[in-house]
C-alpha cells in the first residue's frame, strides 16, 4: 500500500511544524526521515498514523483517505511511537495478546500471531517477564512486535532504534530491512549510518519542507557537484608540488591538508576528473604518488549542509 | 463492541495487578460494615428490617473512593504516552472512555454485590422491602457512575493522578453537598435548580424505593455528559 502525502500543513500555535508537505511513498519501500530536532518528523509521523489531525491536506493509505475513514486506516498501520509507550505493569504475552485483540484478529488465530511476532523480534525468553522488568533494547522489540502484530502493510517507525547497543541495532536494522522487503516503511532517525544501511530513499526535512529527495546515491551527486581528491606526493618540493597541481588544465582548486606529509586536497573543474593528470604529472617530473583517494561526500556533510541555517 | 471489552478486560487486570481492586474492596467493605453495623446509628439502633443506613454509609464511602479508582484512568496514559499507542490502534476515543468507564463501574459493581449478606442478615431480622433495597442498589451503581464520570473527565484533562483524584473531589462536593445548602438557602428558580443539582433528593427517593424517571434523567444526563466531556479532551489532544 504506497502513502501519499498531499499539502499537508500542521501549525502549533504560531510555528508551523509541517509546512505543505507532499511525499509519497511505495509499497517496498523503505524510507528514511532525516531531520535536526523540530524538523516535524514526529509530527508528520503521528499525522500519518491520525493521531494528529493535519490543519490541511490529505493523507492516503493505499486508496484510503486517513482524514475520512480513519478507523480503516489505522488497520493497515503498524506504529512505534517515539519514546516506545508500552503498559509496564503488563507481562509481555498478555500485552501482545491485548494489542491482537484490539487490532481485531480473530480469536483463534491471536496466540499463533503473538507467537510468530515473538519469534520475529527475538523475544521468546522474556516473554513472560512484565515490561518494566525489561532492558531498553528489550522494551523497543515489545514495541517493534506491537507494531507487527496484525501484520500491517505500512509501517511508521519513529526512530526505532534509540537506546539499543550496537548489536542490537544491527539485530533491529535486519529485522526492518527484511519486514520492509513486502511493506511500506517510513522511519526516522538520527543516525545517517542507519539511515544509509536501512532505506533505499531519504527524505530530508528542515523546518517542516522538504529539502532533499533521493536515493543516497542521487542526494551524494547533487550535493557533490565536483570530485574532490585526496593527494599525497613525495620527493618533490612543497612549493613545486603545490604550484604545478594548480596548473593543471583540470583542477579547479588546491588546499594544503597535512603540510608534513605533503599530502593536498585537489578540487577538480565541474563535470571533470583530475586523477590521470595528477598521476601523468608525477610520472613526468618523476615524484612519487603515495596517495590518491577519492572524497566522496558523507551523508553527514549533505545532512549538514542542507539544514544549516542560512 | 469487544473492542471495548478487550480494553475494559486490560482495565480490570490492571486493578487487579496493582492491588488498588483488593484495597479498595476491602476498605469499602470494612468501611460500610463498620458503620453499618457496629457504630453510631447503625442498623439494630434504626429498629427497622431496611438497608437505609448501609445505602447511606456506602454513599459517602463511595464519594471518596471512586476518584481514587478513576484518577489513574487517562492520565497515567497522557503521562506514559500510551495514549497514543491506544488511538492508533483501530478504535476511537468513544470505545476507549465507555471501556474505562465501564470497567470503573463494574469493580463496584463487584463491592457492591459483596454486600449481599447485609440483605440477607437484614431479611432474616425482618420484614424487609425488596423493591426498595432493588431501587437502592441501583441508586448506588448510578452514584458511582456519575462520580466514575466525573473521574474519568478530571482525569482526561491531566497527567498528575493526585490532580485528577483532587479535582474529581472538589467537582464531587458540589453535588454532594454545596448544590444541597444552597438549595435550602435559595429560594425560587435558583432553588429549584440547585436542589434539581445536589445528588441528594434525588438519591433520597430512591433509596425509599422510589424511581423516578426524573431521578435516572438526571444521574444519566450527568454520566453522558462526563463521558462526552472525556471524549472531547481526547480528540482535543489531536488537533492541538
Amino acid at each position: 500500500m504506497d502513502i501519499v502525502i498531499e499539502n499537508m500543513t500542521k501549525t502549533y500555535g504560531r510555528q508551523k511544524a509541517v509546512d505543505n508537505i507532499s511525499l509519497q511513498v511505495k509499497t517496498g519501500e523503505i524510507l528514511g526521515f532525516l531531520g535536526p530536532n523540530g524538523a516535524g518528523k514526529t509530527t508528520t509521523m503521528k499525522a500519518i498514523t491520525s493521531f494528529l489531525i493535519p490543519d490541511s491536506g490529505k493523507i492516503f493509505i493505499g486508496n484510503i483517505s486517513v482524514n475520512d475513514n480513519p478507523q480503516e486506516a489505522k488497520k493497515n498501520i503498524g506504529y512505534l511511537p517515539e519514546n516506545n509507550p508500552l503498559y509496564e505493569d503488563m507481562p509481555v504475552i498478555d500485552y501482545l495478546q491485548f494489542c491482537a485483540r484490539i487490532e481485531g484478529i480473530a480469536k483463534d488465530k491471536i496466540n499463533d500471531k503473538v507467537r510468530e511476532v515473538i519469534q520475529t523480534c527475538g523475544i521468546s525468553r522474556e516473554k513472560h517477564k512484565k515490561i518494566s522488568e525489561l532492558s531498553k533494547g528489550y522494551k523497543q522489540r515489545v514495541g517493534l512486535a506491537q507494531a507487527l502484530i496484525h501484520d500491517p502493510e505500512v509501517l511508521i517507525l519513529d526512530e526505532p532504534t534509540t537506546g539499543l547497543d550496537p548489536n542490537q541495532i544491527i539485530e533491529i536494522r535486519e529485522l526492518i530491512k527484511k519486514i520492509g522487503k513486502e511493506k511500506t516503511v517510513i522511519l526516522s532517525s538520527h543516525i545517517l549510518a542507519e539511515v544509509e544501511a536501512t532505506c533505499d530513499r531519504i527524505v530530508i526535512i528542515k523546518k517542516g519542507k522538504i529539502v532533499a529527495d533521493g536515493t543516497v546515491e542521487e542526494l551524494r551527486s547533487q550535493a557533490q557537484g565536483n570530485e574532490t581528491l585526496k593527494v599525497t606526493i613525495e620527493d618533490g618540493g612543497l612549493d613545486e608540488i603545490f604550484k604545478a597541481l594548480q596548473l593543471l588544465n583540470t583542477v579547479e582548486l588546491v588546499d594544503f591538508v597535512d603540510k608534513s606529509t605533503q599530502t593536498f586536497q585537489v578540487k577538480s573543474k565541474p563535470g571533470q576528473s583530475s586523477r590521470r593528470d595528477v598521476f601523468n604529472l608525477c610520472v613526468e617530473k618523476g615524484w612519487t604518488l603515495t596517495q590518491l583517494t577519492f572524497i566522496e561526500t558523507r551523508l553527514e556533510d549533505i545532512f549538514y549542509e542542507l539544514t544549516l541555517d542560512n | 463492541m469487544k473492542e471495548i471489552w478487550t480494553i475494559t478486560r486490560r482495565e480490570l487486570q490492571a486493578y487487579f495487578d496493582s492491588l488498588m481492586a483488593y484495597i479498595l474492596l476491602i476498605l469499602f467493605l470494612g468501611f460500610s460494615g463498620f458503620f453499618t453495623w457496629i457504630y453510631g446509628s447503625d442498623i439494630f439502633f434504626v429498629k427497622q428490617a431496611n438497608l437505609q443506613v448501609f445505602f447511606s454509609i456506602a454513599y459517602w464511602t463511595l464519594f471518596f473512593f471512586i476518584p481514587a479508582l478513576t484518577m489513574r484512568l487517562l492520565s497515567e496514559e497522557n503521562r506514559s504516552g500510551t495514549i497514543e499507542l491506544l488511538l492508533t490502534k483501530p478504535i476511537s476515543e468513544w470505545q476507549v472512555i465507555v471501556a474505562k468507564f465501564l470497567a470503573a463501574l463494574l469493580l463496584i459493581v463487584a463491592a457492591l454485590a459483596l454486600t449481599t449478606p447485609y440483605y440477607i442478615t437484614v431479611s432474616s431480622l425482618g420484614n424487609i422491602d425488596n423493591g426498595a433495597v432493588f431501587s437502592g442498589y441501583l441508586a448506588l451503581i448510578l452514584v458511582s457512575g456519575m462520580y466514575i464520570a466525573i473521574g474519568l473527565f478530571t482525569s482526561s484533562i491531566t497527567n498528575n493522578q493526585i490532580v485528577a483524584y483532587l479535582l474529581a473531589l472538589s467537582i464531587g462536593i458540589f453535588f454532594q453537598i454545596i448544590f444541597q445548602m444552597l438549595s435550602s438557602n435559595l429560594t425560587g428558580i435558583a432553588g429549584g435548580v440547585t436542589d434539581y443539582l445536589s445528588i441528594n433528593s434525588h438519591f433520597e427517593s430512591m433509596t425509599r424505593g422510589v424511581i423516578d424517571s426524573r431521578d435516572l434523567i438526571y444521574f444519566l444526563s450527568v454520566i453522558v455528559l462526563g463521558l462526552v466531556f472525556s471524549e472531547s479532551m481526547l480528540m482535543k489532544k489531536r488537533s492541538v
